[in-house]
């Protein structure tokens, strides 16, 4: 089941859908990423910056009054500490540290929440290369103060007011300034999507979150959880956590976002639920489930977490689905709000309301029995960038 | 008619082509019909219509723009293959469209409609050969070409590739980016053309706008020039369209028939 990185596809997902202009970038970065991967001094380098500047290892905590409330043995994977907020520094660290190997005198990114965003505007101060950011129009607003985190980092926050003004529009601009400036500048894409070799190489990235919970709940359990629950929107803090239980016997859950409604027309989804309601689809160098309509135009996708509105989904997720690895499942936006409050109120805990959403799908199925004992939850960010947004719903 | 008796019969005139593309649908299919005529008329010698993605990454703002436009006029596949079918040109058409379009209509519907529409060529931005086995054995047995694409960055092992498989003509990205038009000719553009060693004809697009320009890169040795950018300008502009459209398509397809 494991995929070899010679390999540019995850069954029938993935592959390179892109531009030609654009291939000899991702034959090279390809061949760098294989040769730093296993690098003993690149890794050290990397190393070092995860600890001494994001703050790994993030703690496993033990929930105890969330636990008593819900009804089952939860541990929170605090992502939320890691400087910058959330777990995406783990891979523009790792891009730009490549980034850097490779000459790359420019860094661009596109970003939903912002939490990208901020990320590559840490990792492009570090490194010293100038970075550039396309933020959907819409997110700039529902996300103002992360534009102006960005922009004290020295980073330019370009708004897109093409198509939806959100993620979606944000990656396809991105990936015309890639092509129009592919010999100087690293496209760091934020998420397990786009084409080979993204999706494997910010899974492991992000592979170092699972890594630590194995170690960290065998300190305290003396075994693996029953299962493993992470939103999903791109899905990378999931496959991070998700990679390194693979072939272990630990369910895994893929929550994504329903949305107000899991209704979808013929021109926009209520909900950003794509292993859910998905088809088959190429969007963005990759082929993946797709939120789309009859003819195969993308549809404008909807969520209360900027950072799981995408019509998207990285494609190995796509492929763990369908041979059933993993469970895909949603909660609303109202649930996801309630656990929002759930994780404030009982653990002093404010987590991002794309993480909220994995709360809540425990909150919910717990007492079906299916997440079994022990789980563990991805608190993917915290939820500072999102208090206008709470504040906003309170009538 | 098949692209490359049409490009055999401007050779023997010593003729470049002018490939003129226009996005089906921009603003409403009727307008489509007129404007493919008007382009016609003004000397095309090849039709690329570009079938509305609603999310055209290799595309510029003034193509984006004619694609929106297009999309809010209600066009569709469906639509597109009927209006296609009701121009009855006398020289060979072309869809341009991103890959999920084709895979969702599925591959070989979607050729069989081209065929049966009077299709004669495929362009697919967004799919570079590794991922092109497939469309290329239905275009085969369909005699529809598969049109590929290849750029400045094209390394050598890629070219040899692209150039075995691709059909019609080769389609030369002139510059690193996205379609839009510009003023000049980049240097790169002339080393590109010298580098595309082949028998099948070679088309340079991305960029062009004027006769000037046409005159210099079939000079620079392109069978042909593909124009874009500058047609949706003035379907952009809503005045005179038809007119400007022939008027233009004149001034590329003399520049082009000069060099």
């Amino acid at each position: 089941m494991r995929q070899e990185l010679t390999s540019t596809k995850f069954g029938k997902y993935g592959g390179q859908f892109v531009p030609e202009i654009l291939m000899p970038a991702l034959v090279e970065l390809t061949e760098y990423y294989e040769k730093y991967k296993d690098d003993a001094v690149f890794n050290e380098e990397l190393d070092h910056y995860l600890k001494d500047f994001a703050g790994r290892p993030s703690p496993l905590y033990f929930a105890r009054n969330l636990s008593r409330e819900y009804g089952v043995k939860i541990y929170l994977k605090r992502e939320d500490l890691i400087h910058g907020g959330a777990h995406k520094l783990n891979n523009t660290l790792g891009q730009g540290l490549l980034a850097k190997y490779m000459g790359k005198k420019r860094i661009i990114a596109e970003t939903g929440a912002g939490q990208h965003g901020t990320a590559c505007a840490m990792a492009g101060a570090t490194f010293g290369i100038p970075t550039e950011v396309y933020m959907g129009a819409k997110d700039t607003v529902r996300q103002r103060m992360n534009v102006y985190r960005m922009e004290l980092m020295g980073t330019k926050v370009i708004p897109v007011k093409s198509g939806s003004q959100t993620l979606k529009d944000a990656i396809n601009e991105a990936m015309r300034d890639w092509v129009a400036n592919v010999e100087t500048t690293h496209y760091m894409i934020g998420s397990v999507v786009g084409p080979h070799p993204f999706p494997t190489m910010v899974r492991d990235f992000q592979s170092v979150i699972g890594k630590e919970v194995r170690l960290q709940i065998m300190e305290k359990e003396g075994r693996f959880p029953d299962s493993i629950v992470a939103c999903t929107g791109g899905g990378s803090n999931a496959m991070g956590i998700f990679h390194p239980f693979v072939e272990e016997d630990v369910d895994l859950f893929a929550v994504e976002a329903g949305g107000s409604d899991m209704k979808t027309t013929d021109k926009e989804a209520l909900h950003s639920a794509t292993l859910c309601k998905g088809e088959d689809g190429i969007l963005h160098g990759m082929r993946t489930k797709v939120l789309q309509n009859k003819y195969g135009q993308i549809l404008e996708s909807s969520s209360i977490a900027a950072g799981l509105d995408y019509a998207g989904v990285g494609p190995e997720l796509a492929y763990l689905a369908d041979i059933g690895r993993l469970k895909p499942c949603y909660s609303m936006d109202s649930e996801a709000l309630d656990a929002f409050h759930d994780l404030c109120r009982l653990e002093g805990i404010i987590p991002a309301l794309e993480s909220s959403h994995a709360v809540a799908y425990v909150k919910k199925a717990a007492a079906s029995g299916e997440l079994g004992d022990i789980v563990v939850i991805n608190i993917s960010g915290r939820g500072d960038k999102d208090l206008e947004t709470v504040m906003g719903m309170r009538k | 008619m098949r692209i490359a008796e049409k490009f055999k019969q401007l050779k023997a005139k010593k003729e470049g082509a002018l490939i003129a593309y226009i996005c089906a649908g921009d603003p409403t299919p009727e307008a489509t019909k007129e404007y493919v005529t008007a382009l016609v008329r003004g000397g095309a010698d090849i039709i690329e219509l570009g079938m509305p993605f609603s999310d055209p990454v290799a595309d510029g703002p003034t193509i984006q723009a004619g694609i929106q436009r297009a999309l809010d006029g209600g066009m569709t596949p469906d639509i597109y293959f009927r209006t296609i079918s009701s121009l009855k040109l006398h020289i060979p058409l072309i869809v341009m469209t991103y890959y999920n379009l084709i895979f969702k209509r599925g591959l070989d519907k979607f050729v069989k409609d081209c065929a049966a529409s009077g299709i004669s060529g495929i362009i697919v931005p967004d799919l570079p050969p590794e991922e092109s086995d497939d469309l290329l054995q239905i275009c085969r047995k369909n005699e529809v070409d598969l049109i590929f694409l290849v750029a400045p960055t094209t390394t050598e092992s890629r070219m040899k590739r692209i150039l075995a498989e691709g059909t019609g003509f080769i389609y030369l990205v002139a510059r690193l980016g996205v379609t839009g038009a510009r003023a000049d000719v980049a240097v790169s553009t002339g080393e590109l053309i010298k580098r595309v060693n082949t028998p099948t004809p070679k088309a340079v697009g991305f960029g062009i706008s004027t006769g000037y320009q046409a005159a210099e890169i079939i000079r620079a040795g392109a069978d042909g020039v593909i124009v874009g950018s500058a047609f949706v300008n003035i379907i952009e502009s809503r005045k005179n369209v038809p007119q400007r459209l022939e008027a233009l398509a004149r001034e590329l397809k003399e520049g082009a028939a000069r060099g």
